[in-house]
């Protein structure tokens, strides 16, 4: 079996965000990692909306980034920290839009690894040299400078090294021009090692040590170490040179200190949230830090912005002269979802990338300047001093007060779970997933499609059939008129503030149009069936009547050109003389069929005229016709089609590059049977060539010109909208998420840039496409903790969802605790409690207390129907629907119960609980008839159920290292069946016929099967690799697919003769004693793949995703990535691939410096997968290489892309 | 290849890969060896560290310093060592 891998959606969580200048422009970029990933992102300071700009695939893990300008450039560079073992340096290059790779240095083994280097990068903020740090010992420093050529140049490394010791955090000091300085919190666990006692290890220290890169001596020295608090985990440098004193912040539990060498410390206290069931005993630390620099009245001021790891935001600013700093200030800034980075922009905005759930754009409103009560470090040290201890000092949590959320990028991050069904029988299958954690969850409705936004809909007197926008001269910014032509009139309707209608335009009102254009520098042209007007700047009238009975029944135009086609299959030539008149050109040109659509492009620059015309015939051809006036309507080429064309167009796309007249100039041809066709069109030859077709919907098509992100995009009409846009050099063909549309123009106004007009029934609407790039148009419904599982009740079409928090305040010991607070005498600040889970999260407990709810959801209207919150500290972890054979509760046997299991008293490390529960819930009408769950039993079991099945109607349960078959009975759960013990413990089931694959946390998967007869349970094959499985699904009866804790997707076979004789062993016999084999069952599987895919894969379904396609193996990821993997049908396919693969490879070497083949192979090397995403990256190389690579192929260079093309499509988006 | 030229080219491996092995590494010096190996691979592999993260509840930044944490002493107390 061979698997062609390919990703849907990328990843949405992001490890690390930077700012910087990265195009060298005025305006500040983001760059992201995101797990194997880097995207540049690009805020809008107008609309405050983020534009991902690039993003680009490393196929490598992305560990850290740092931003670094060289001395005196005005453009930031990108330095990667790796799983590669090399320090690699970029440039974002704005006008290819790429990332370049300047420099690329080894120095040490490849993964992420505890001695090797990659983990920490800080860059000296003069730009004059790097430091790359491992977890453990090593730490390299680079010096950076520029040759003669103004070329980056990088030294050979110098080693910081320190045996024995981990790094906590290391940071580039500023330090102005002196020699640059590393800070690095250290601890050294030599002595630890070596004392039986405890004594050393409780005496361990770690350390703030500064390490000095002496640029003279090219020399690395330890320049300062100076004790810190235990707890201590992040720094935070402190500008210095001109701006500010230099040193360090240290963060540490309940502690914020400065440090730098030969000054004084000063303290500060992290403030908590005052909070009546607060935990004092648990310290808090800063998960997160800023640093924002602005210029007043000449002077460099600065302050921070830290991040507890509750989410609250405090800014932190300095007192200091002369490099002194005389005091420091801490205030509570705002609260916001706990980020993994924070960047705040010099235009006003603050970026969060969040840890987990959606990445949000703050616009800063204030910058917390009113007189709050603030802290000051000289005031705590006093009362430190006094008390001989730390104070606590509190603070009362408020809404957002100076931050404003502007835009939000959707994370799927936590993906815990999805699952693939068609509820609502449309075309394909929508994604249904659970994501986020805490206060933050989801439950997602993923379905393929660019989001619209609608910015109006307008009532129309009657039904139209057609929509052009219009501008009133050539060089105009924006349109001025919208025309709408109905059945026997024509509307003319003014763009202002306002749409409103208008006469005295010079059109023709009581007749339906055929085509509305602006033409040459000021005048108008309207196209209707018994004519061409040509309608002057003074409204001066110049008409062209159709002859005698005849009508015109298609027209193109452009600029300069009009060609119309008349109803008995004559053509009629129109072109702008210099003199501002149209001419009709002396011939007409007579088709031998009846003409369906007619096309011409735009007017090239510099030139008069476009060279062709696209002519479609009813006799299922398109003709390509010069327009020279040598040779004028004399056929050029001629294309065959599978339908009737009505619908062309011809436009160029910026597929292979971003300048105007280097794109590809392609014929859009839309048929009548619902298949659209792109060939591509030769501007000098005429000839058409690499035509791609595909089903678009059951309806004819129409297409339309738009705009989109200042490029050329298509609008296709049929049963739904799509749109063909070109996003990153690479054309996309998507469907968008809105109802079919009648008919389409680009709308561009003052108050939309690059919308379009629409018209469906008796409405006019006005649509905008913000975000590009999106596969996945998503329904959001909120949950409250963090969900574990989730199943679908078939018969309601209702999800039940279990969700459970770890160390959380369940709503009932909240109300009971505060309570025994209240009566205690302290008063509770209603404000506070009564705040939104969603911003400040919901109140800690201990550990091993949980929250935990059963939620009922109706996925058609999003609403929730039930929850069920569970008490007594007692967690849900699975849920399942099971219909039952014999059950005392149905009415009618076709009923199906919803199976929960649950824990009592859970405890991670080491994981055990009082007693698990398997909760049976029968769902019934309520008495609004709303489905509603009812308890009808719960039955205690050792261990907590983590898998359940539903198993000829009995309950499968995979409870400890047991898997048991449950039936119902009256008052509990009746086991009727138990296997031998797994090794660790079972984590899924999945089941076909009487066979079960279960998957072990620890030890992969075991097939056993069921033996109705004598009624056991035999396990009688199992892996011989030991996989941590977090997802497993049945390819075929044999075949199962895992998905392991560390990234890896694997394939493993059954052999058939063991298949074969397991199946017929009536009796059983055979599989009972049959001796075990390497500590095992008696028969082993076989790997037919495997694959690194760089991130947990959460779980695992064969489905298929589109109309007509293949079946496909659907993965999801817990950073939230969606990937498929299409088996191949053919030999000769896979051998293409493996060829291009290959060139790939050694033509597109990795971004981040890892060989591609040893990424894929991270822990196992990579068996029959193929690496589609790679294989993609064929589009974007340079086209000489592209040439190289096909010739190598045996192919052109359009044979490969279709091929590419080809693979994603069949199968999925 | 002489005795003393393969010690030293052990001692130099030994010196540069931290947890490389000898004839005398007991139990505990491999065992802690292995932990600070799975611990920092924990602490280095995002998905790791998030996946931890979202099943204890706790942000990633308390993970990460309390894995790290955990490498100065993953197995407990060294044993007495034993004269011979």
């Amino acid at each position: 079996m061979y698997l062609y891998g390919l990703t849907l959606n990328n990843t949405t969580g992001i490890n690390q965000a930077i700012r910087g200048n990265f195009s060298g422009t005025k305006q500040q970029e983001i760059i992201v990692a995101r797990q194997t990933r880097l995207e540049l992102l690009k805020p809008d300071p107008s609309t405050g909306k983020l534009h991902t700009i690039l993003s680009h695939e490393c196929f490598g893990l992305i560990r850290s980034i740092a931003p670094f300008r060289l001395t005196g450039a005005s453009k930031d560079l990108l330095i990667l920290g790796s799983d590669s073992g090399r320090i690699v340096i970029l440039e974002y290059n704005p006008t290819k839009n790429t990332f370049d790779k300047l420099q690329q240095e080894t120095y040490g083994k490849t993964g992420s690894r505890r001695i090797v280097p990659g983990q920490y990068l800080a860059a000296d903020p003069k730009g004059r040299a790097v430091m790359i740090g491992a977890i453990e010992k090593q730490k390299l420093v680079y010096v950076l400078n520029r040759d003669s050529a103004a070329n980056l140049t990088i030294s050979s490394p110098l080693e910081a090294h320190r045996t024995n010791t981990i790094h906590h955090h290391i940071v580039g000091l500023d330090v102005g021009f002196d020699n640059p300085i590393f800070a690095c919190l250290e601890v050294d666990y030599t002595d630890a090692d070596q004392d039986p006692t405890g004594d050393a290890f409780r005496d361990v220290e770690k350390v703030l040590t500064y390490y000095e890169l002496d640029l003279g001596l090219n020399h690395v020295v330890r320049k300062w170490s100076e004790p810190v608090e235990r707890t201590a985990n992040l720094l935070v440098p402190v500008p210095g040179g001109t701006d500010g004193p230099s040193g360090v912040l240290v963060c540490s539990e309940n502690l914020i200190t400065y440090k730098h060498q030969d000054m004084p410390d000063l303290r500060l206290p992290i403030i908590r949230r005052a909070q009546p069931l607060e935990d004092a005993k648990r310290g808090l630390i800063i998960s997160t830090s800023t640093v924002h620099k602005m210029k007043i009245n000449k002077k460099t001021q600065f302050f921070f912005l830290l991040q507890s790891e509750a989410g609250d935001i405090y800014k932190v600013t300095m007192d200091h002269a002369d490099g002194v700093v005389n005091n420091m200030t801490l205030k509570y800034f705002d609260t916001v979802p706990v980020a993994a980075s924070l960047c705040i922009l010099k235009s006003g905005f603050l970026f969060a990338a969040n840890e987990f759930s959606n990445h949000q754009l703050y616009s800063i409103e204030n910058l917390g300047d009113d007189d709050e009560e603030e802290l000051t470090a000289v005031d705590f040290m006093e009362a430190e001093e006094e008390q001989g201890e730390t104070p606590l000092v509190y603070f009362t949590p408020r809404a957002l007060k100076n931050l404003a959320l502007v835009d939000e990028l959707e994370s799927l991050s936590p993906f815990m779970a999805s699952q693939v069904h068609n509820l609502a029988d449309e075309e394909a299958p929508r994604i249904y997933g659970i994501c986020g954690t805490g206060a933050r969850a989801s439950f997602r409705i993923m379905n393929q499609g660019l989001e619209v936004s609608e910015l109006a809909v307008s009532e129309l007197p009657g039904n139209p059939s057609a929509v052009w926008t219009t501008k009133l001269r050539t060089d105009d910014a924006y349109q001025s008129y919208i025309v709408v032509s109905f059945t026997n009139a024509t509307l003319i309707l003014s763009i202002g503030e306002t749409v409103e209608e208008v006469s005295d335009t010079g059109f023709m009102t009581n007749t339906p149009t055929l085509a509305v254009q602006q033409l040459g520098e000021d005048a108008l042209v309207q196209v209707y069936a018994k004519g061409v007007r040509h309608i002057f700047a003074d409204k001066r009238v110049s008409e062209w009547r159709a002859p005698g009975s005849l009508a015109i029944v298609q027209a193109a135009t452009n600029n300069r050109q009009v060609i119309v086609a008349l109803s008995n299959g004559e053509l009629v030539y129109f072109e702008l003389d210099n003199m501002g008149q149209l001419n009709e050109h002396s011939e007409h040109k007579q088709m031998s069929t009846f003409v369906t659509s007619l096309a011409l492009g735009d007017v090239p620059e510099g030139r008069t005229r476009f060279p062709h015309v696209a002519v479609g015939c009813d006799d299922q051809t398109v003709r390509i016709l010069n327009l020279d006036p040598e040779h004028c309507l004399e056929p050029l080429s001629m294309q065959a089609l599978q339908g009737m064309p009505c619908s062309l167009t011809i436009l160029e796309m910026f597929d292979t590059g971003a300048v105007r007249g280097h794109g590809t100039l392609y014929l859009h041809i839309g048929m009548t049977n619902g298949v659209y066709m792109r060939t591509a069109l030769d501007i000098v030859t005429g000839q058409l060539s690499e035509s791609r077709t595909r089903f678009l919907g059951p309806r004819p098509i129409k297409l339309f010109k738009l705009t989109i992100h200042g490029q050329p995009a298509l609008l296709l009409l049929t049963s739904k909208p799509w749109l063909s846009y070109t996003f990153q050099n690479r054309l996309n063909l998507t469907p968008l998420s809105y109802e079919s549309l009648e008919y389409g123009s680009s709308f561009v106004s003052e108050q939309c840039a690059e919308g379009m007009v629409a018209v469906t029934g008796n409405t006019l609407r006005i649509l905008m496409v913000e975000k590009l790039g999106n596969t996945f148009n998503q329904v959001t419904i909120p949950l409250k903790y963090t969900p574990r599982q989730f199943a679908l009740h078939q018969p309601t079409s209702t999800f039940v969802v279990v969700e459970s928090d770890h160390a959380t305040y369940s709503a009932s010991e909240k109300a009971s605790e505060l309570s025994v607070k209240a009566a205690e005498g302290l008063e509770v600040d209603e404000d506070m409690m009564a705040l939104d889970p969603q911003q400040v999260g919901h109140i800690r407990h201990k550990k091993n207390k949980w929250a935990s709810c059963i939620r009922l959801i109706e996925p058609f209207t999003g609403q929730t129907l039930q929850e069920l919150e569970l008490d007594e500290n007692e967690a849900a972890f699975s849920v399942a629907a099971v219909q039952f054979v014999n059950n005392p509760h149905a009415n009618d046997p076709y009923e199906q119960f919803i199976v929960v299991g649950t824990g009592q008293d859970v405890q991670l490390q080491p994981s055990k609980c009082k007693s698990g529960y398997i909760r049976l819930y029968r769902p019934l009408l309520g008495d609004d008839q709303r489905v509603q769950l009812e308890l009808i039993h719960k039955t205690a079991v050792d261990e907590v159920p983590l898998a359940l099945a539903a198993f000829h109607g009995r309950l499968l349960a995979g409870v400890g290292k047991h898997v048991r078959i449950y039936d119902v009975g009256r008052k509990k759960m009746l086991r009727k069946c138990e296997s031998r013990p797994l090794p660790t413990k079972v984590r899924s089931l999945q089941t076909l016929g009487d066979r079960i694959v279960i998957g072990d946390v620890q030890e992969s998967v075991h097939y056993a099967r069921y033996h109705r007869n004598d009624n056991t349970l035999a396990i009688f094959a199992d892996d011989t690799t030991p996989r941590y499985l977090t997802a497993t699904t049945i390819v075929d009866y044999d075949t199962v697919a895992c998905g392991d804790k560390f990234g890896n997707l694997s394939v493993s076979r059954l052999e058939k003769k063991v298949s074969d004789e397991v199946d017929d062993d009536t009796t059983g016999n055979r599989i009972h004693f049959e001796k075990p084999y390497l500590n095992g069952a008696p028969n082993k599987l076989q790997t037919l793949c495997n694959y690194f895919t760089g991130d947990i894969i959460t779980s695992l379904h064969r489905t298929t995703l589109v109309v007509g396609g293949r079946e496909v193996i659907l993965a999801t990821s817990l950073l939230g990535s969606i990937s498929m993997y299409v088996p191949f049908v053919a030999k000769e396919d896979v051998e293409f691939f493996q060829n291009l693969e290959m060139h790939m490879r050694t033509e597109a070497p990795p971004l981040a410096g890892r060989d591609h083949l040893s990424y894929r192979g991270y822990y196992a090397p990579v068996k029959n997968v193929i690496d589609g995403d790679l294989c993609e990256q064929f589009n974007t190389l340079p086209a000489e290489k592209r040439r190289m690579v096909a010739e190598e192929l045996d192919r052109s260079v359009g044979e490969v892309q279709k091929k590419i093309e080809d693979m994603r499509v069949r199968s999925g988006y | 290849m002489e005795a003393n030229n393969m010690n030293s080219q052990l001692e130099h491996l030994q010196s540069k890969y931290a947890g490389t092995g000898h004839a005398d590494t007991t139990k505990y010096d491999w065992m802690t060896n292995i932990q600070r190996d799975s611990l920092a691979s924990m602490v280095s592999h995002n998905s790791l560290l998030s996946y931890i993260a979202v099943a204890e509840n706790e942000s990633k930044a308390r993970v990460r310093a309390n894995l790290l944490e955990k490498m100065v002493l993953p197995c407990g107390l060294p044993p007495e060592r034993k004269e011979y």
